[in-house]
């Protein structure tokens, strides 16, 4: 593929349009920073999924103009500082409580929209209890879980979702079943209960993957508004830093093995 | 001001005090000698305020809940036992570093571990110390009548949203069981405005409202440190709250809370008859703790003994109020055993009055 190098000649006429104003027009705009994100430098690893996840919540909360009856509820992991970029208010939880949190929220607050943001650390293993009750109590928020398969945050351990025979800092041999068990489906575990209405699974690793991710939010949203129980949207993510990969070779990595085990796809579709 | 007067069992007369105190919602789960507090509640409560209330998965939930609901601006509570207490101490840890006020109830049991389901006072160091990770104070009421369980409901809640901070009463299962009379008040409204910094949806007038315990620049957490330590040092200054039964001309002082400093009583009857002369002091706040009454108390009797349902936890309050200046002596039963008025009376006679004479 033949690359054309910008010369400093291009590198000035494009400014040069930039600056014009014909040029920047609302008409002219196709992407932009939501109202809902705030303008802090997010912390995440370059190449970290969660950004991503972050703007969709964002552009669905700006789209929605929801802004002023939602409420967040942020975990402790990575995105533990989720409310320094989400334009929102938010509460940050204990790790793992989430789900308690949000009931809370909403039980005293029925006609706001809330959701809660969770890695598979926090909703998955030291949170499974409050998770599974939220869900079969068809608590009526929407609960977001990022799934990359590992413990970011302290440095690369273990996760309930860790793939046999993945690598992690305590398990560095690989996940080995006899002595570690098995990676948790809990998406497809709260699909069966009976407080959910609608349980998908989603990923941000591609274009057409991060506009599916969205939409899922954002009918999680509509339904909330109608009322029909708890929704579940999992995101299946990357951690390259943590995979010991680029970002690049995450993603590749991501479709390879995490999909073939957490399959993309609704798990439990509305009923109506 | 119309009041209603009833006979109610203590946990019952709290649950009550919860409703026409407007609370908004409770978050509780099952556990000896406590329950009556959710069974009521789930009973009376959503059918004639429409309050919330919600049996948890755990305890470890409920409080949770709490933090959640009662970050909104709310007013919020649980109750629970001993063991369940100790399942809520992380979630009053955040609950204490985000400034959310709330009302927390220790109906206690005695311990350790599963314990008894028979009452005791062995959680006076866990409510008043800290019993979470992290430099935190939970202002602390000791009802000693189910007149008190009900006030105290009020009460705590005034002062949580006074001070952004959350309330415990401390009470245990004897005073949780017992019937007495009670003068209820009248219904208050629910609450219906927002507090400026509730988690309830920016609205475009106001920055966002964030509920959160995290900061990574040690600089920030120290300087948010101090400022839940001046806020301690606040209700130090304007919450301590004590009673101070026949001490004056009193000879030895019993110091005792909750139902114990009603047993006091009935030892210093006793010794009266005898011809000793003893008064009774009763912390109402456990913290902020009466220090500076019982230091001045302390110039004019011969000696303390504090009287409790554990192996001597307050007692090392009372050593600090006193600070020396007269002998502090200890009697205490485990196990959910109460100690009797004659015990009480005898174990005086031993420790101090034959000792002084």
């Amino acid at each position: 593929m033949n690359e054309k190098t910008m010369t400093v000649e291009d590198d000035l006429h494009f400014e040069q349009m930039i600056a014009e104003e014909s040029v920047c027009t609302k008409e002219n705009l196709v992407y932009e920073r939501p109202e809902t994100l705030t303008d802090a430098t997010m912390h995440y690893c370059p190449g970290c999924g969660h950004g991503v996840a972050h703007r969709i919540i964002a552009e669905v909360i700006s789209e929605l103009d929801i802004q002023k009856d939602t409420v967040g509820v942020a975990p402790v992991g990575c995105s533990v500082l989720a409310y320094n970029y989400l334009n929102i208010d938010m509460n940050g939880a204990a790790h793992g409580r989430a789900a308690a949190v949000a009931t809370g929220i909403k039980r005293v607050l029925p006609d706001k929209y809330v959701f809660s943001y969770q890695g598979d650390g926090d909703l998955a293993a030291i949170g499974t209890g409050e998770t599974i009750h939220a869900c079969n109590r068809g608590e009526n928020f929407l609960i977001i879980f990022i799934n990359n398969g590992i413990y970011g945050m302290t440095g690369g351990q273990m996760a309930p979702t860790t793939l046999v025979g993945m690598k992690s800092t305590t398990s560095p041999l690989g996940r080995d079943v006899a002595t570690m068990g098995n990676p948790l489906k809990i998406t497809e575990l709260v699909a069966q209960l009976p407080g959910t209405y609608y349980v998908t699974r989603t990923a941000v690793n591609s274009p057409v993957n991060v506009r599916k991710a969205k939409a899922a939010i954002k009918k999680s949203f509509e339904y909330q508004k109608l009322n029909k129980g708890l929704c579940f949207v999992e995101i299946v993510t990357n951690c390259p830093s943590n995979w010991k990969m680029t970002p690049v070779q995450s993603n590749k990595w991501l479709e390879e093995n995490m999909l073939p085990f957490y399959p993309l796809g609704d798990i439990k579709k509305p009923s109506n | 001001m119309k009041k209603e007067l009833k006979l109610m069992k203590g946990n019952e007369a709290l649950a009550e005090a919860a409703i026409l105190a407007g609370c908004d919602a409770y978050f509780g789960y099952p556990i000896t000698p406590q329950s009556e507090v959710l069974e009521y509640l789930s009973n009376e409560a959503t059918k004639r305020t429409g309050m919330v209330v919600l049996q948890a998965e755990s305890e470890v939930a409920s409080i949770n809940m709490v933090y959640g609901a009662a970050g909104t601006g709310k007013r919020v509570m649980t109750s629970s036992s001993s063991p369940g207490m100790s399942l809520m101490q992380e979630g009053i840890s955040y609950i204490a570093c985000g400034e959310v006020p709330c009302l927390l109830v220790n109906v206690q049991r005695g311990g350790p571990g599963l314990g008894t389901i028979q009452p005791g006072q062995a959680d006076y160091f866990q409510a008043v110390k800290g019993g979470g990770h992290g430099d935190y104070k939970v202002l602390t009421l000791a009802p000693s009548t189910v007149q008190e369980m009900v006030d105290f409901v009020g009460l705590g809640f005034d002062l949580a949203f006074k001070y952004r901070n959350p309330v415990m009463i401390l009470t245990d299962g004897a005073l949780g069981q017992m019937m007495e009379k009670v003068l209820l008040p009248e219904q208050k409204p629910r609450k219906t405005e927002y507090e400026p910094w509730g988690s309830t949806g920016k609205t475009p007038d106001r920055e966002r409202n964030i509920i959160y315990t995290l900061s990574l620049q040690a600089d920030v957490m120290e300087k948010w440190n101090q400022r839940l330590q001046a806020k301690y040092r606040e209700i130090e200054a304007n919450e301590v709250r004590s009673e101070m039964i026949d001490c004056e001309g009193a000879d030895y002082v019993l110091v005792a809370y909750g139902l114990v400093a009603r047993i006091c009583q009935k030892a210093a009857h006793l010794a009266a008859e005898k011809g000793i002369k003893v008064g009774v002091f009763r912390p109402v706040t456990l913290y902020p703790f009466p220090y500076a009454d019982l230091n001045k108390l302390a110039d004019n009797v011969k000696g303390f003994m504090s009287v409790e349902m554990n192996a001597g936890q307050m007692v090392e309050d009372v050593r600090l109020g006193v600070n020396g200046k007269k002998p502090v002596e200890f009697h205490g039963r485990q196990g959910g055993i109460i100690p009797s008025p004659e015990e009480i009376l005898a174990k005086l006679e031993e420790k101090l009055v034959g000792e002084l004479v």
